[in-house]
């Protein structure tokens, strides 16, 4: 098991199934599809990301060096985030971007929903942290990965 | 965050419950990028790059209508993005079911709401507000609340106004409150490039290819780009913008950038030289070597991948005047050296409402008509964001389309082949 500290986006705790993106994450792209047509597992259809697409995302701890893409990005995490289909937390290795700050600052404002998101976690991180290991998120930002 | 008392009695509540969230969003927007305050929007008008009312968004209605029955509208009139919808476009009926009984559903309610919060008027939508004929192109130095990747990118970048890569709704609570958080792309130090690019090709590179590549390159870093003004001069005459507008779109969607220096070019590029590039840069170098391999990167998704095109989309982002009229005289020249009267793939181009009033008073309209091509002021990406159209063979020169849908890409002019029947790409 490895640790790793960040700083907090939205304050938070969960445990769950890594899910890791060593590319960007196109959120517009990897969202649309699924949030439209209804989609339970909220596979990814970004055609670009080969680490992630068609794989599901629902309850998933999202590891990440940034989102990219359309500025439509925050209000496509909100909308995941208000009916329920939002990662189970989301872990930044680089500085949060502004279209994925937006979208968690206003899940986290404007929804019950609770998804912890952390940010700074490093380049040891993602290169540390694999699809399918178990990520535990404290609400101090300690990201533990086994 | 150091707040004005105005703004701390914001957050507390002075104006209410809604208020106080919008207060408390854009402070803690502030906050994650260690902004230290509030700074005034001084644009005259915003824009949203929400147009579009889909089912599966409606919890952004739903919170809009919070804020219109808060009294909370916004501060400036704003443009948005393209309508989602125009029944000129080729649209099977099985389309069309999908696009009214499950996909835009909420087009009325939000379209109203649009009236509510503080639309210009009914041609305010399209990506390319800045265009003359709209007229919402910010002054440099302009602190803006807008979001829409390739607008914003093309307002820091080419108009040297400051507005940060905002989300959706993000930008409108901006509007609301009359004010954004200063950070990033506001600030001096956050427009200093981290990156700088040396364009080395031997003809003049696809304005979204190179913008794809050092999209894909650069993240959302600042470029600064050497080598561009060889081919595109030293003054921002309309060629130059037109280039830039598509080359933009193309860095904000294929990477997330929100601002690119071009060296001789761009105004703070211009002034500032190279003095905008950061200590310890890192430099990327493009030829046309670059160019073909970023290209041949290029997922083709179809299930046929030597499918004949059933469809073609040009203008992602909105053409301007110049590109309709460009492209009619080109069209029609192929299709007569081809020795055809009709295009042989259905196609549409896509430019602002405004726009194409100002086309259509001119002779170029007929020409265009003439030719088959179908012109429309619709979301291209807005049109193709379906599972009936990840079926359909569309081709297009947007690789801002092909990073969201599953149309493929081809340079402008393999797209005025393939369109006027000169060969059908694979």
């Amino acid at each position: 098991m490895k640790q790793f500290k960040g700083r907090v986006i939205v304050p938070g705790c969960c445990s769950a199934e890594a899910l890791v993106s060593r590319g960007g994450f196109n959120t517009l792209a990897s969202y649309q599809m699924a949030l439209q047509f209804g989609d339970k597992q909220v596979k990814c259809g970004d055609q670009n990301n080969a680490d992630i697409y068609k794989k599901p995302m629902l309850g998933k701890a999202l590891c990440l060096p940034q989102t990219i893409g359309s500025t439509t990005g925050g209000m496509v995490l909100y909308t995941a985030c208000a009916v329920g289909k939002q990662p189970a937390c989301m872990l930044f290795s680089m500085p949060i971007d502004s279209l994925a700050a937006s979208g968690a600052i206003l899940g986290d404002v404007w929804t019950d929903s609770s998804m912890p998101v952390v940010d700074m976690l490093g380049q040891e991180f993602l290169d540390y942290v694999q699809t399918g290991m178990t990520v535990t998120v404290s609400e101090d930002g300690l990201v533990s990965v086994e | 965050m150091r707040l004005t008392p105005e703004q701390q009695a914001l957050l507390d509540g002075s104006r209410g419950e809604v208020m106080a969230k919008v207060m408390k969003t854009l402070v803690m927007y502030g906050d994650a990028f260690g902004a230290e305050k509030m700074v005034p929007i001084t644009s005259r008008y915003g824009h949203t790059v929400i147009s579009f009312g889909l089912k599966a968004m409606k919890p952004v209605y739903d919170m809009y209508d919070r804020l219109i029955a808060a009294g909370l509208v916004s501060g400036q009139e704003f443009t948005a993005d393209p309508r989602p919808l125009d029944k000129n476009v080729p649209s099977s009926l099985l389309e069309n079911i999908v696009f009214k009984k499950f996909m835009y559903t909420e087009q009325a309610r939000y379209e109203k709401q649009l009236a509510e919060l503080g639309i210009i008027d009914s041609k305010g939508y399209t990506c390319t507000c800045y265009q003359d004929q709209v007229g919402n192109k910010p002054a440099k130095g302009d602190i803006l609340s807008w979001a829409e990747s390739s607008a914003v990118v093309y307002a820091n970048s080419v108009l040297g106004a400051r507005c940060n890569r905002n989300s959706g709704m993000i930008e409108l609570m901006g509007s609301i409150a009359g004010f954004v958080p200063e950070f990033g792309l506001l600030t001096d130090e956050g427009r200093k490039a981290g990156w700088v690019v040396e364009v080395r090709c031997e003809k003049r590179p696809e304005a979204q290819l190179l913008g794809s590549a050092i999209g894909m390159k650069v993240m959302e870093e600042v470029p600064y780009i050497k080598g561009l003004d060889k081919w595109l001069g030293t003054g921002l005459d309309e060629e130059a913008c037109t280039y830039l507008k598509d080359f933009g779109a193309a860095t904000a969607s294929n990477g997330s950038v929100g601002l690119y220096h071009v060296e001789n070019l761009t105004p703070e590029a211009v002034e500032q030289g190279e003095t905008l590039i950061k200590e310890g840069a890192k430099v990327y170098v493009v030829d046309d070597a670059e160019l073909e391999r970023v290209r041949a990167s290029y997922p083709v998704i179809w299930k046929n991948a030597d499918a004949k095109p059933e469809l073609c989309f040009v203008g992602c982002p909105h053409m301007t005047l110049r590109q309709l009229q460009d492209w009619t005289d080109n069209v029609s020249r192929a299709l007569r050296a081809n020795g055809r009267g009709k295009i042989a793939v259905p196609t549409v181009f896509t430019a602002p409402p405004a726009v194409i009033e100002e086309f259509e008073k001119g002779p170029y309209a007929a020409r265009l008509k003439d030719t088959g091509i179908i012109l429309s002021y619709i979301c291209p990406l807005m049109y193709m964001n379906n599972p009936l159209c990840k079926k359909k063979a569309v081709i297009t020169s947007s690789n801002k389309l092909r990073t969201y849908t599953s149309a493929r890409y081809y340079p402008e002019a393999d797209i005025l082949n393939i369109i006027t029947g000169k060969e059908v790409g694979k």
